[in-house]
């Protein structure tokens, strides 16, 4: 199967129990199991290519500039964690069906389960490390998800958000040290990558790409000192913890250590980061797992206990660590898995998991007992377990390390944390399943069905067959242990074996089981002296450091942020010009390279018009419908700007807007005061002032002093001027560029202008929906109003302009592609048509003759233009093709046919809408202020017999 | 001529900046639509200016540049649409709550 569809299967599947919800539990557990299990068969089908040494790749390229290829590979180590994440996924999705009580949503839980379960598959199956950081994250989310599932219980919720804390800012250390690699290696496929172990290594970035990772690895996989979530995490159902702890999440990040061997390892820097990082948590978790009342706490340390053991192994850098590292994590998976589920079959059965309250469950619960004993025996490292052999193989290891100078160091440790680790093993064993039976157990103590015993059943069988049989399991540690190595070392010759003779791991392996005795047989005063001692409390520290970095942002922000916009704006302001001028006064520039222009007399009125218009505005602005006039002229001077420098579309464009900008403010200005009052102190004033000058001085410095310099590199403009003809079939360039050339980028403002006429649209409609319809309806004119609200005269000229309107809008469309003109600005002017009509003869009236509403028509626009690009794939051309033929139809002069021109077509009717909708939904407002008497067409209707009416104020 | 178009992209952006920073939403409003003003005519003018040679390909010899126009021929609309819906946006906050203010209430000195 490809492995495309190894990772799409849980992703898609994950929709399937969500939706079947309804269907009942049994239907949910079976959609998931059965996914699970294509993607398992899928997985399977690629070993015989795997064992054979071969290295099963998928690519698809993607965005390939940025490097970013969806690419997978599968090699021994992928199959490895592959087949353990789906396996013992398996066992927990028929695990949980069982487990899961009959009010928790069933469908719910295993859509997370399953995305949580693809995100993992895609860490260990992605080439390319910018997807396996996405797959990376997404385990974060999906594993907040399932933590914080029970989202009535406040340990859920608050464990769930530290895990997403912790792993979540160590991903995003993660994608740091990652880019880095891939900046060093020149690529960012993981098979290139491990290949430049020497370009990496003697690289300067090392080091910050080292820690960047660890710290990525670190959180991910619970290694001291972000060690503290994972206890936290337990706080969600048992079989998710079974899932996180054993196969998944915590292993994510060890498999990214051993990934990355090839490539990081073998430096001191790795060894004294990992190889300490993992020996101080594999002893630190041993020792707090020991003190835990609660089973899934004591299991908790357990495994962040073993993840350090782990870590250490690949710390060490030696072929044979790696190779203890990979049976470990294979044999950890099993008993691990299957001891969360014990507990929580436990927990089931008996309704509590503290270990004070148990004992004497091997009489009720035999099935349990044999299940649990096993496995954590072979925890504790008891022969013809599994466990054991890993464990030997670590003690070898160890006894060979040295840190610091101190060849005793790494030993002692090593033979500390396993005495810890099998004290707390016989504890688990001792506390729960010996000792007198009880009569005070919150439940009845009873062994559940096969659905709940059959999952750990099956893989306590694995640990008992791999504990006795060791060979059997050689060849495929082998393998994975190959892949991990990769062309950095040759797998080493030792073999997995039960009795390797006597050498130094025999006897740290005997101390460490018999000090486990002694230290469990010592439980009971130890536990006495571990409550008095006082010990830093993570959750709290953690809790503290959340709420510092809290406050920090809060007294940082609230003095910029502090919900005033003008100070927003002129901090804005100051900052622009100063970074601004900074670059203007230290860069370099070239000398003056165009002549100047000498202006004429018109040219220099119509700047003074401006500058005057321009500066009365901030002197007379409030004055508000003064101010309106003002602006007016500024637009009509920038339309004239663009008249004189060859810009007639630019001109037309700017007209039209112009009337309608206009019309919009002076509908917006009905409601609002007549006058602003002057509110700010003098000081304000001249401090805005000095701004606004400083603000204008630089920018006009800045244009000054490129209109003068010809532009650095040569334009893209060439190639329009020269293709518009030849390729868009048209003559006017700037049309061309708009539907042909940039025609995506076209689609793209219409596109936007008719959300902005939308949002208009939807914010009149919540207006009128709320307190301020009662407002507008009360409200009373400020100002005398004009009798004859609608002018015969007005109302006749604008009905006998209409059509000459429109065909003017006609004409300057279908001119457009040649000549000055086109969509946008024919949509223009069509709409001061009809807002003519609205003006004059009243909104009831011309809605009266409105066909089709405006959304009707901004859709027919938007999909118009839509689908013209469309229309080009059916040619097998990319997205917004145009093409273009000449027909001539007798008498008429030849013309030309554009698919331009229909995407042009779909620019008008989209302006058109959008203006159109803005325009009425402003007036919509108004019409509620008014009564009934507007809307009659004509303010005199010599067919009407009432007489002309004056509104009175307070009428 | 340049220095006649610098010098109005200049007067246009302090005059809108000035008018921005005002404690009421109609001059920001009008102060915005300087400053779009500003920034139209600056990025029309990065195409240089020249007279007399629209980009209507004839038989001329030269053109105006008209990537430029293009450019600032959509900005001219959307502007339109932005300055519509902040229009609408101001409306409403002042028909709803009868203060047209852009600041917070929160802040202290300036607010009422």
């Amino acid at each position: 199967m490809s492995l495309f569809l190894i990772v799409a299967l849980p992703f898609l599947g994950a929709m399937l129990p969500g939706l079947m919800n309804s269907a009942g539990r049994q239907a949910c557990a079976g959609v998931t199991f059965t996914v699970t299990l294509l993607a398992l068969i899928g997985l399977l089908t690629n070993l015989p290519a795997v064992l054979a040494g071969e290295i099963v790749t998928a690519r698809v390229s993607w965005m390939p500039g940025l490097g970013l290829d969806v690419t997978f590979w599968l090699d021994g180590l992928g199959f490895f964690f592959a087949a353990l994440i789906l396996g013992i996924g398996l066992l927990i999705i028929a695990y949980a069906r069982h487990y899961l009580a009959r009010e928790d949503h069933m469908g719910e839980f295993f859509t997370y389960l399953l995305l949580f379960q693809g995100a993992m598959v895609g860490i260990v199956l992605s080439d390319n490390v910018l997807l396996l950081l996405i797959f990376w994250e997404l385990t974060s989310l999906s594993s907040f998800l399932l933590i914080g599932y029970w989202k009535h219980l406040p340990e859920g919720r608050q464990g769930a958000r530290m895990a997403l804390a912790v792993t979540g800012m160590g991903g995003l250390a993660m994608i740091g040290g990652m880019l880095i690699l891939g900046q060093i290696a020149g690529s960012y496929d993981l098979s290139v990558i491990l290949e430049n172990r020497d370009a990496i290594q003697a690289s300067p970035l090392y080091h910050p790409a080292l820690v960047l990772i660890l710290l990525g690895c670190f959180t991910k996989s619970a290694q001291f000192p972000f060690h503290f979530w994972l206890p936290h995490a337990m706080a969600a159902p048992t079989p998710v913890s079974a899932y996180l702890h054993s196969a998944t999440m915590v292993k994510a990040g060890i498999f990214l250590l051993a990934r990355l061997w090839p490539v990081l390892s073998g430096t001191p820097e790795w060894f004294v980061l990992v190889t300490g990082a993992g020996l101080i948590t594999m002893v630190l978790g041993a020792t707090i797992a020991l003190f835990k009342h609660d089973l899934k706490a004591l299991l908790a340390f357990s495994t962040v206990s073993h993840l350090g053991l782990i870590t250490m192994l690949l710390g060490t850098g030696t072929a044979f660590g790696a190779m203890a590292a990979v049976f470990h994590i294979l044999n950890h998976a099993t008993f691990k898995a299957a001891l969360f589920m014990s507990a929580g079959i436990i927990d089931h059965g008996v309704h509590t998991r503290d270990i004070r309250r148990l004992g004497g469950l091997r009489r009720l619960m035999p099935v349990t007992f044999v299940i649990a004993t096993l496995a954590a025996l072979s925890m504790a490292g008891i022969p013809f377990l599994n466990g054991f052999l890993s464990k030997e193989m670590m003690l070898e290891e160890a006894a060979h390390t040295t840190l610091f100078d101190l060849p005793w160091l790494v030993p002692a440790l090593a033979v500390l944390g396993s005495l810890f680790s099998a004290a707390y093993c016989f504890r688990f064993v001792g506390h729960v399943f010996f000792g007198p039976v009880r009569d005070d157990y919150p439940g009845h103590p009873h062994d559940p069905g096969p659905g709940l015993w059959g999952p750990p059943a099956l893989l306590v069988v694995l640990v008992v067959l791999i504990g006795v049989m060791p060979f059997l399991a050689e060849p495929f540690v082998k393998l994975v242990t190959a892949a991990v190595l990769g062309p950095a070392a040759e797998v080493p010759e030792a073999h997995l074996a039960i009795w390797h003779g006597v050498t130094p791991a025999l006897y740290m392996s005997i101390v460490a089981v018999g000090g486990g005795f002694l230290a469990f047989a010592a439980h009971g005063p130890a536990q006495r002296l571990w409550d008095r001692t006082p010990r830093p409390e993570a959750k709290t520290l953690f809790d503290g450091v959340i709420a510092g970095i809290v406050g920090l942002a809060r007294r940082t922000v609230a003095p910029l942020h502090d919900g005033a916009f003008s100070r927003y704006a002129a901090i804005f302001a100051v900052t622009v010009v100063a970074v601004g001028a900074h670059a203007g006064l230290t860069g370099a520039s070239a000398a003056p390279s165009r002549a100047m222009q000498t202006p004429g007399v018109v040219q220099v009125a119509g700047w003074a018009m401006l500058v005057a218009a321009a500066g009365a505005l901030v002197f007379l602005h409030r004055n508000r419908l003064l101010s309106l006039i003002l602006i007016g002229i500024v637009g009509l001077m920038v339309t004239a700007g663009f008249v004189l420098f060859s810009a007639p579309d630019l001109a037309m464009t700017q007209l039209t807007v112009e009337v309608v900008t206009i019309i919009l403010l002076l509908l917006a200005l009905n409601f609002l005061p007549n006058r602003t009052p002057i509110e700010s102190s003098a000081f304000r004033r001249a401090r805005d002032g000095i701004i606004a000058v400083a603000g204008g001085l630089a920018t006009m410095a800045l244009s000054w002093h490129y209109l003068l310099r010809d532009t650095v590199a040569p334009s893209i403009s060439e190639f329009h001027l020269a293709n518009s003809y030849k390729g868009g079939g048209g003559t006017n360039v700037v049309n061309v560029i708009l539907v042909d050339f940039r025609g995506f980028d076209t689609y793209g403002e219409i596109i936007v202008l008719s959300i902005a006429a939308l949002l208009i649209f939807a914010l009149t409609e919540s207006l009128l929906a709320g307190p301020v319809r009662a407002r507008l309806l009360n409200r009373l004119p400020d100002q005398p109003r004009a009798g004859g609200t609608h002018p015969m005269l007005m109302v006749i000229v604008t009905r006998v302009i209409m059509p000459v309107v429109m065909l003017v809008g006609f004409f300057v469309f279908l001119r457009g592609h040649n000549e000055p003109g086109g969509g946008f600005i024919a949509g223009l002017i069509v709409s001061i048509g009809f807002v003519m009509q609205y003006m004059a003869s009243g909104f009831a009236w011309t809605s009266a003759r409105l066909k089709y509403p405006y959304h009707g028509v901004i859709g027919a626009g938007v999909l118009t233009a839509g689908l013209t690009g469309i229309g080009s794939w059916f040619f097998g051309a990319p997205f917004l093709t145009s093409a273009f033929t000449y027909v001539r139809i007798p008498p008429f002069d030849e013309f030309e046919l554009a698919t331009a021109a229909l995407f042009d077509l779909g620019v008008f009717l989209a302006v058109v809408g959008a203006v159109m909708l803005s325009l009425e939904s402003f007036s919509r407002l108004a019409r509620r202020q008014h009564g009934p008497e507007d809307d009659y067409p004509m303010g005199i209707d010599p067919s009407r017999d009432d007489l002309p009416r004056t509104t009175e104020i307070g009428a | 001529m340049e220095f006649l178009v610098a010098s109005a992209i200049g007067v246009l952006t302090a005059s809108g900046l000035y008018l921005v920073l005002r404690l009421r939403t109609f001059p920001v409003i009008m102060g915005t639509s300087l400053l779009t003003y500003a920034v139209n005519v600056f990025l029309f003018a990065s195409g240089r200016l020249t007279v007399g040679a629209p980009p209507i390909l004839t038989d001329a010899e030269r053109y105006t540049d008209p990537l430029p126009q293009a450019l600032v021929l959509t900005a001219i609309v959307i502007s339109f649409g932005m300055t519509a819906v902040v229009v609408m946006i101001a409306l409403g906050a002042y028909l709803g709550d009868d203060d047209d203010h852009v600041d917070d209430a929160a802040e202290g000195e300036d607010a009422r």
